[in-house]
C-alpha cells in the first residue's frame, strides 16, 4: 500500500496534494497497490471535508492522525507520527507534495523511519526499485536517480503533473489513528503565528511584478507597487535588490527566495542570473522590461520591452487606467 | 554556547553548468567553489551568536581534501574551528552525508562536549535534497526546524525561538537547547571576511576525520541538463511606446 501526504488549504487540499495523489495514483497502479491517503487533525470532526475531494482521485481510504499533537504543525512530532503510521500500515511508498512544510515533513518521516528520500522530484515510475527524475539546484540540472528501500519516499515537485481525477469514484473510508509519539522525543513547538495580513503571496499570486537593479533604488519601487496594486499581483525583487537594502527578503524570487508559478511575471530590470531564473521559470508568461536586448531574462521572455523601467511602467499604469475608463464609460 | 554550522562546497552559481562525460557530476575544471548561500549566513549566525552569548563557533563540511578552501572561508569570517570529515571525491547520497556528519559530531564531542546549537543550511545549493540536516538532528536526538529566518536565544541561553516565513506570514517556533535550526539565506547579511581574518584563518590549523558511511537508498544514474524552452522572445517596442502593447498582454491574460 502506498501513503499520500495530502495539506489542506483553506478547508480544501492544496493544488499540490493533488498533484502528488494524481503521481502516488499512477505509482499505486503500476505496482497494483492500495492507494491511501494521510492527513492532520485534532480529531475527525472534518474528516468528510478532507475524504470528499480524495474520493475522486482514486485514494481508497484516509488515514486521519489525531491527537492533541496533531492539531498545531510541529515537524518532528508531525514526522514521528507518519513514521508510525507506516510502521502500523506496512506501507511501502510515502508520496508527498514538495512544498517547504511538504519536504521538511517528508524528511523528517524518512530520518525517523530510517529509509531514503528524494525531493523535488519531476517524474516517478514504479518497480523493484524506483526510477525517478528530480530538480537539483531548483531546476538547474535534472538528476536521474534510483530509490531503493523498504518504503521509498518522495516529494513531488510543483507542477510536476497535472492533477487527474480517477476514472472511477469511490467511497474513501476515514481510519482514525492516534499515534504515541513517545514521551520523550525531542521537539519545537509552535509559540507564535502573524499573518501579514494581505491576501495576495507571492508564491500564489496570479501576477507578480519583479525588480531588480534596473529599478536603481527602494523608492524607484513605487513604480512596481502601483502596477502590481492596479492587477491585483504582488511585488517580488531579485537578490541584488535585497543586498542593497531596496526590499525585505521575504519578497526576493530565486533560488534562495520564493519560487513563483504565477500566470504572469513582469520583471523589470532584472538580468536574470540563474538564481533568478529558477525562481521565476515557474510563470506561465514571462514579460522582461530592460535597457539591455541582450540579458538572459529577456531572450528567455516570452515578451521583451527595451527600455528603462522609469519610462515604461508610468505609461503602462496611464493605459491600464485609460483602458479601464473607456470601459466604464 | 558552542555553535556547530555544517557547510558544503558547491561550485559557484553564475552561467550553465557544463557536466562530465559520464554525466554523473558537474564539469567543475572551470569553476569556482563556494558554501551555499543558506550556509553562509548560518556562519555569521553562529559567529554573532558566540560574540554575544560568548562560547565557540566550528565549522564542519563532509567533502573532498579541497573543502579546506570553504572550511578556511569560514575560518576568515570568525569561525574558531575547521573539521573536515573526509569522504572522497564522489558526491555521497543525503543518508550517507548524514551518516558521516553524526560520525564525526559524536567523535568532536565524546572529546568536549555536546554543541548547544548546531546550524545547516536550509538545502544544499546543488544536490538541494532536503533532508541532512533533519537526519542529523534525527540522530542526534536534537529538535531542529527548518526555513529559520530569525533565531534568538531566550530564558537565559536555555531555550531558542527559531522564526521563519511561511506562504501568508510568520511562524516562531520555541525549543530548549540543545537543538538544531535549518536556515535560509535573509537571516542576517553575511560580513566579508577582514584581511586580518583572512590570515589567520590561512595559518590555523584544521581537523581532518575520516568517517565511513554506508551509502544510502538514493542512486544518482545521471545529470542532465533541462530542456531549453524553445522560443523566440517578442520584443513588445521600445520604452513608453511600448506602453500599448503591454496592456495588451496584460488585457488577454484578463487583468484589465
Amino acid at each position: 500500500m502506498l501513503l499520500v501526504v495530502v495539506e489542506e488549504q483553506a478547508g480544501s487540499l492544496s493544488g499540490g496534494s493533488l498533484e502528488a495523489v494524481s503521481c502516488a495514483r499512477e505509482l499505486a497502479e503500476g505496482s497494483a497497490e492500495a492507494l491511501h491517503a494521510v492527513a492532520f487533525a485534532e480529531n475527525t470532526d472534518h474528516a468528510a471535508d478532507l475524504a470528499a475531494p480524495l474520493s475522486k482521485y482514486g485514494v481508497a481510504a484516509l488515514h486521519l492522525l489525531t491527537g492533541e499533537a496533531m492539531a498545531e504543525y510541529c515537524p518532528e512530532l508531525w514526522g514521528r507520527a507518519i513514521a508510525e503510521l507506516i510502521e502500523h500500515t506496512d506501507a511501502t511508498g510515502l508520496v508527498g507534495p514538495a512544498s517547504d512544510r511538504g519536504n521538511e515533513l517528508l524528511a523528517h518521516a524518512a530520518a525517523r523511519t530510517g529509509q531514503p528520500f528524494a525531493s523535488n522530484c519531476v517524474a516517478v515510475e514504479p518497480g523493484e526499485v524506483w526510477t525517478l527524475t528530480r530538480l537539483r539546484g531548483g531546476g538547474i540540472l535534472l538528476e536521474d536517480a534510483e530509490l531503493s528501500g523498504q518504503v521509498r519516499i518522495v516529494s513531488l515537485a510543483q507542477g510536476a503533473v497535472e492533477p487527474v481525477e480517477a476514472a472511477t469514484t469511490h467511497e474513501v473510508a476515514v481510519r482514525e489513528f492516534t499515534p504515541t509519539l513517545g514521551e520523550s522525543l525531542p521537539h519545537s513547538s509552535l509559540a507564535e503565528r502573524t499573518s501579514r495580513g494581505s491576501g495576495i503571496t507571492l508564491a500564489t499570486a496570479p501576477v507578480v511584478v519583479s525588480g531588480g537593479r534596473g529599478v536603481g533604488s527602494a523608492e524607484g519601487f513605487a513604480a512596481l507597487e502601483e502596477l502590481a496594486e492596479l492587477v491585483g499581483g504582488a511585488v517580488g525583487c531579485s537578490r541584488v535588490a535585497t543586498n542593497n537594502g531596496w526590499r525585505p527578503h521575504s519578497d526576493q524570487v530565486g533560488l534562495t527566495g520564493t519560487k513563483i508559478a504565477a500566470d504572469l511575471y513582469i520583471a523589470c530590470g532584472i538580468s536574470g542570473a540563474t538564481q533568478h531564473w529558477v525562481g521565476c521559470m515557474g510563470a506561465k508568461t514571462i514579460l522582461a522590461i530592460n535597457t539591455d536586448p541582450e540579458a538572459p531574462l529577456v531572450s528567455r521572455a516570452d515578451y521583451a520591452v527595451i527600455g528603462d523601467v522609469h519610462d515604461v511602467l508610468p505609461a503602462v499604469v496611464e493605459r491600464v487606467r485609460a483602458r479601464r475608463e473607456a470601459a466604464a464609460s | 554556547m558552542d555553535v556547530l554550522v555544517c557547510v558544503k562546497r558547491v561550485p559557484a552559481p553564475g552561467g550553465k553548468l557544463l557536466l562530465t562525460e559520464d554525466g554523473l557530476s558537474v564539469d567543475t575544471r572551470h569553476l569556482g567553489f563556494t558554501i551555499g548561500p543558506h550556509e553562509e549566513c548560518a556562519v555569521e549566525e553562529a559567529i554573532r551568536i558566540a560574540a554575544e552569548h560568548g562560547g565557540s563557533v566550528t565549522v564542519l563540511s563532509a567533502g573532498p581534501p579541497e573543502t579546506e578552501e570553504q572550511l578556511r572561508y569560514a575560518l576568515s569570517m570568525g569561525a574558531d574551528h575547521g573539521v573536515l570529515a573526509e569522504v572522497g571525491a564522489t558526491e555521497l547520497d543525503p543518508e550517507a552525508t548524514a551518516a558521516a556528519l553524526v560520525e564525526t559530531i559524536r567523535t568532536l564531542e565524546s572529546e568536549s562536549k555536546p554543541f548547544d546549537l548546531v546550524l545547516f543550511g536550509n538545502e544544499t545549493a546543488d544536490a538541494g535534497h532536503y533532508q541532512v540536516g533533519v537526519r542529523v538532528a534525527c540522530a542526534l536526538g536534537l529538535p531542529i526546524v527548518g526555513g529559520i529566518k530569525g533565531i534568538e536565544l531566550v530564558g537565559g541561553q536555555a531555550r531558542v525561538q527559531l522564526k521563519r516565513d511561511v506562504s501568508d506570514g510568520v511562524e516562531v517556533y520555541d525549543t530548549p537547547l540543545p537543538a538544531a535550526a535549518a536556515v535560509k539565506e535573509g537571516l542576517n547579511l553575511p560580513r566579508y571576511p577582514s584581511i586580518k581574518g583572512r590570515l589567520r584563518a590561512k595559518k590555523a590549523p584544521l581537523r581532518t576525520l575520516r568517517p565511513t558511511p554506508e551509502p544510502g537508498g538514493l542512486r544518482t544514474v545521471r545529470l542532465r541538463q533541462p530542456p531549453e524552452k524553445e522560443h523566440a522572445t517578442v520584443v513588445l517596442g521600445h520604452g513608453a511606446e511600448a506602453a500599448e502593447a503591454v496592456v495588451d498582454v496584460l488585457a488577454e491574460k484578463g487583468l484589465v
